[in-house]
Formats: C-alpha cells, sequence, structure tokens
C-alpha cells in the first residue's frame, strides 16, 4: 500500500518532470515491449537479443558508477512502465530492491547472472575486510556473457512470444560474436610472457578476467567502489609492485584516479592505460559495446604487459 | 621495534612523507583559525562553511573534471561568496550571524545540487570530493603549504583587532572601525583552510582537524597563545598518528586522522588542566599568601 502510494508520487512527479514527452513516446513504441537495464553493459546485451523489438532504457549511463547510485523518482516511474527489468544480481545493484519495491513493477525481474556461479572475494592480498562478499561483475569473463545472454534472450522470449524466433536468431548471431571474442581474448593473453601476467588496477573488478584467462589483478580499492584505502593497503600493494615487478597499473573510467597515479609514480610502474569495467563509454569513447569494451581491455593489458 | 612502528612506514614510502607533510601544513593553519571560530563561539560555522564550499568544488569539478585548480578555484568562490554575504548581512541588518549563514549556506547547497542534477552525471560526487590524503601530489602538496603560510600571516596581521573581537566586540567598534574588516578576513582564512583541508582530507572531515585541535587547546590552556600553540600541534600530532593508525591497520587515513584527534579531545576532557572533569572533581589547594 505504502508503495503504491510511493508510485503514485513518483509517477506524478516525473509526469511533471518530463512534461508532454511521456505521451508522445508511448505513440512510437506501439509494438515494441519495454525493458528497462540497470547499467549500460546489460543495455547492450539487451539490445544485441532485442534489436528492434524492444525499447530499452538504462538506470545508470555511460561513464556511471552502479555501485554508488541513487535512483530518481523517474526510475521508479520507468520501472513501473516497464515489460521486464534486467538487473545484474550477486548484490551489485545494491540499491534496486528498494527501488523495484517503490515502483510497485508487475513486470518480471531478470537476473542475468542466473546459473553463474559466484566468485567469492578471497582473502589475502589487500581486501581481508571483504571476505565474504561476492564478486558481482561476472560479465569480465566472456563465457559468462553468453550466459547472460541466454538468460535474457529467455526473458524477452516470456514477455513477447511472438518474436521468439527473432529472439533466437539475434541471440545465435550474437553468442558467435563473443565466441570469436573469446578466442581473440584468449589467444592474447597466451601471447604475453607468464612471468609478465601482474597488473594494479583500481578497483577489484576483474576476479571472473582473472579466473577465465590467467592474468592477475590487484586493486588497492576491494571490490566495490565504495570502499576507501588505507595506508596499508596501499603500502602492501607498493612493496609488491616492487618485489613482483608489475610491469604497469592500470586507470578505470568511473573511479577516483589520484592515488593510482600516486602509486605509479613511486614505484616506477607505468600507467597503461584506461581499462573500462563496469560501464562502457559514449559512442566517441572507445568501449561504446562490450564487445569493444573486453577488446580494448585485451588490447591496453597486452600493449602495456608485452612491450 | 619501536623504530619500525613509529619510523619506518614514513621512511620506506614516499606517499607516507607526502601525507604527513600534508597533513602537518593543514593543523599549522587550520589549528589557529579553529581556535578563533571556538571562542568567538562559531565552531559550528566551520561545518556550514564546508557545505558552501562542496557546490562550488562539484561545479569546478564537473566543468574540467578532477582538476586541482578548477575544483579549488570553485570552493574559493562559492566560500568567500557566502562567507562575505553572510558576514555583510549579519552587520548591516539585524539578523545575527548564525541565522544569515545558515540561510546562505543553504541556498548555495541547494544551487550546487541542481546545477549537478541539470549537468546530468552520476559519477558519485562526494566520492570524488572524498579526501585522497594518500595521493598527494606536488601541486596539491603546495597548494595546501602555500595556504598554511598565507593563514599564518593573516593571523598575525589581525591579531589584535581579532582577539578583541573575541572578548569584546562592543568595545573594539567604540574605539576603532579595524573590527569589520578583520572578520572578513578571518572568514576568508576559514574558506581557505577548508578548502585545503579538503584536497587533503574531504570536504566533511576538514572541518574536524580545524575544530577539534582548537577544543583540546580550551582545556590545556587559558592564555590565547598557548591555546593557538597547543591546537595546532595536537593537529599534527593526530595527523601522524592517525597515519601510523592507518598504517598498521586497516582503518581508511582520513577518519583515522579525526578519530586520533577524537581520542585526544577525549582525554583532555577527562584531564584537562583547565576545566577537565578529573580537575574539576579535585580542584587542589587554594594558594595562600
Amino acid at each position: 500500500m505504502i508503495g503504491k502510494g510511493y508510485a503514485f508520487v513518483a509517477l506524478a512527479l516525473a509526469g511533471v518532470l518530463a512534461g508532454g514527452s511521456t505521451a508522445a513516446q508511448d505513440k512510437g513504441a506501439e509494438k515494441k515491449i519495454k525493458v528497462v537495464a540497470t547499467f549500460s553493459i546489460l543495455d547492450d546485451l539487451v539490445t544485441n537479443v532485442g534489436r528492434d523489438r524492444v525499447e530499452i532504457t538504462t538506470l545508470v549511463g555511460r561513464n556511471s558508477d552502479a555501485h554508488v547510485y541513487s535512483p530518481s523518482p523517474s526510475d521508479a516511474k520507468l520501472l513501473a512502465d516497464a515489460n521486464v527489468v534486467v538487473t545484474n544480481g550477486f548484490g551489485f545493484e545494491g540499491w534496486i530492491t528498494r527501488l523495484i519495491k517503490a515502483s510497485g513493477t508487475k513486470a518480471p525481474i531478470i537476473t542475468a547472472v542466473k546459473g553463474i556461479k559466484p566468485r567469492r572475494m578471497q582473502g589475502g592480498e589487500s581486501h581481508e575486510r571483504d571476505q565474504s562478499t561476492t564478486d558481482p561483475h561476472a560479465w569480465q569473463s566472456v563465457a559468462n556473457a553468453k550466459i547472460y545472454v541466454a538468460n535474457i534472450r529467455d526473458a524477452l522470449i516470456a514477455a513477447d512470444p511472438a518474436g521468439k524466433a527473432a529472439y533466437q536468431a539475434n541471440a545465435a548471431g550474437y553468442l558467435g560474436e563473443l565466441d570469436a571474442l573469446e578466442k581473440e581474448v584468449k589467444d592474447a593473453i597466451a601471447a604475453i610472457p607468464a612471468a609478465r601476467r601482474k597488473v594494479i588496477t583500481t578497483h577489484d573488478a576483474f576476479g571472473y578476467f582473472k579466473d577465465a584467462y590467467d592474468l592477475d589483478f590487484i586493486a588497492p580499492q576491494g571490490v566495490s567502489t565504495e570502499t576507501e584505502a588505507s595506508a596499508r593497503d596501499v603500502a602492501k600493494i607498493i612493496g609488491q609492485i616492487k618485489r613482483q615487478d608489475i610491469p604497469a597499473v592500470f586507470l578505470e573510467n568511473i573511479t577516483d584516479p589520484r592515488l593510482l597515479k600516486r602509486i605509479a609514480e613511486e614505484t616506477g610502474a607505468k600507467i597503461g592505460g584506461t581499462l573500462y569495467s563496469d560501464a562502457l563509454t559514449d559512442d566517441k569513447g572507445p568501449a561504446p559495446t562490450y564487445i569493444d569494451m573486453m577488446r580494448h581491455n585485451i588490447r591496453t593489458l597486452t600493449a602495456a604487459l608485452t612491450s | 621495534m619501536l623504530y619500525d612502528t613509529l619510523i619506518q612506514p614514513f621512511a620506506e614510502f614516499e606517499f607516507m612523507r607526502r601525507a604527513l607533510v600534508g597533513a602537518i601544513a593543514i593543523a599549522l593553519g587550520a589549528g589557529p583559525v579553529g581556535v578563533f571560530l571556538m571562542l568567538r563561539r562559531m565552531s559550528l560555522v566551520g561545518d556550514a562553511m564546508a557545505h558552501a564550499i562542496l557546490p562550488g568544488a562539484a561545479v569546478g569539478f564537473l566543468l574540467s573534471g578532477l582538476n586541482l585548480f578548477a575544483m579549488t578555484a570553485g570552493g574559493l568562490v562559492a566560500g568567500f561568496v557566502v562567507a562575505f554575504a553572510a558576514g555583510l548581512v549579519a552587520r548591516a541588518t539585524e539578523l545575527k550571524e548564525d541565522a544569515s549563514l545558515a540561510t546562505f549556506y543553504l541556498v548555495s547547497l541547494a544551487l550546487g545540487v541542481t546545477i549537478v542534477s541539470i549537468k546530468g552525471t552520476n559519477l558519485d560526487l562526494l566520492h570524488v570530493l572524498f579526501g585522497a590524503v594518500l595521493a598527494l601530489d606536488d601541486q596539491t602538496l603546495i597548494l595546501i603549504a602555500a595556504i598554511a603560510t598565507v593563514s599564518l600571516l593573516v593571523l598575525a596581521l589581525i591579531y589584535r583587532p581579532l582577539v578583541l573581537e573575541c572578548v569584546d566586540p562592543g568595545f573594539l567598534r567604540s574605539v576603532s572601525g579595524a573590527g569589520a574588516p578583520a572578520h572578513l578576513a578571518f572568514l576568508g582564512l576559514v574558506v581557505m583552510n577548508l578548502v585545503g583541508g579538503f584536497n587533503a582530507l574531504g570536504t566533511l572531515l576538514a572541518v574536524g582537524i580545524m575544530m577539534l585541535p582548537a577544543a583540546i587547546g580550551r582545556f590545556w590552556a587559558r592564555d590565547m597563545t598557548a591555546m593557538i600553540l597547543i591546537a595546532a600541534g595536537s593537529g599534527a600530532v593526530a595527523g601522524y598518528a592517525g597515519l601510523l593508525l592507518s598504517f598498521h591497520t586497516s582503518v581508511p587515513s582520513g577518519p583515522a586522522i579525526i578519530l586520533v584527534a577524537g581520542v585526544l579531545y577525549a582525554i583532555s576532557v577527562l584531564f584537562g588542566r583547565v576545566g577537565g572533569l578529573l580537575r574539576q572533581a579535585f580542584p587542589g589547594r587554594h594558594l595562600e599568601a
């Protein structure tokens, strides 16, 4: 009851804010099913499966951080109007449960990681504090992305049975592209000498990548961007870079780069470039789609590690 | 052993040395300013000013990313405008300083939030405005040191009217016109020190390194000069001990510094020579002629 009341207020507010534009959208999207994705990478995967049969809205936009997003009333309206809501799961979007409740949406909520074996954050190097948390960045392994795609396909078919053939064909085509991508990533890693397969990144987003492709990632910030590094974490990483002779550190598009720059300066490791982990870039950036993102990351990594 | 615990972290790691220099510089500038704020019963003004600065820094960040110059300039402009406007209104009208400051900083905050949402980015601003005491680069260190230097020089210059204003503003107004300019210069110092502090500790904790040492000083000295020295000194000690705490445990550095200052404060409340709780319970013998 309370949830409904809130949704109504949210609706009213959003209606006022958005003005007449909602009505126009409704007309243009007669047949399309409305899908809300929580962040840009899911948006891209849904686009590839749904193509022109779906109309997608993303809550956390490009180049933005989904760990600490704070939803607005218009987001609740989007959810209430949606036919399907696609979330990542594994606690990645900590704010989504409350938002779903507040919006009172009837749409099925899809967890894209369904069927993926969760990766526990190991104790050890830099984050014994986060021992029990699950690493949500499952899409960093292409094999997992394929599971995402299958889940999304099934969800779209359930919501729009008429489009079954189209969704299956789209998904099959895209899965083929992902197979090629995975091979490309594996080949690229194989070309890096085993002793040099170690890098430092700003927050711990590459656990699945590490497990799947045998490349070591170390991060000062832990698995979420919400934590602040302590002097001990930083000292440990500096010590580790010096001891193990780690060749390069990498920045990310969503996090504060100052600390890593300091670490690079102090250890003489070079800044290998920017990696994209949790958010795609806009069309002008180097990672406007999931495939572009993975390709960009692997090229940046190999360029810094093989030279 | 003692060397390993207390000195070795700074000897081994450059980032620790930089953090220490930054923390001490901030303590030197902000401590004395905090003492005057406290004596003028404006302890919460620092907090209000920090909120006024935040939108300015945020706008600077939105316009040109994590650029030290843009964020500092934005923070300074927002802070100065609020401080001076509030100060002028308080002096020219019936409205007391706290009330006029409250209105101005809230308007500034609302304006900042509006600008940020119109620009529409979701990169978490508070997060960016978290301090990065472990990541101080040359530019930031020079800025912090410059602010500390200017603060001490200006304080020396306006020391007499400022002290008079603390104890008897009516008297100062009757004998001299120096009160208003000194007051405005002082508010300027508050803003500058907060802006310097937020580069290292973040907007919210920057107030801590200003006010906690001042409160500590109050418990150990009656004399203004001694109070200022103790404030600056205890701020520097909190910076040093906080960094060590963060190094040996895993507490984030900014909060660690303020927590150590909090512990020093608790000790002062209990054992302070001037008005400490134990001192009040056992006053000692009166002096006899």
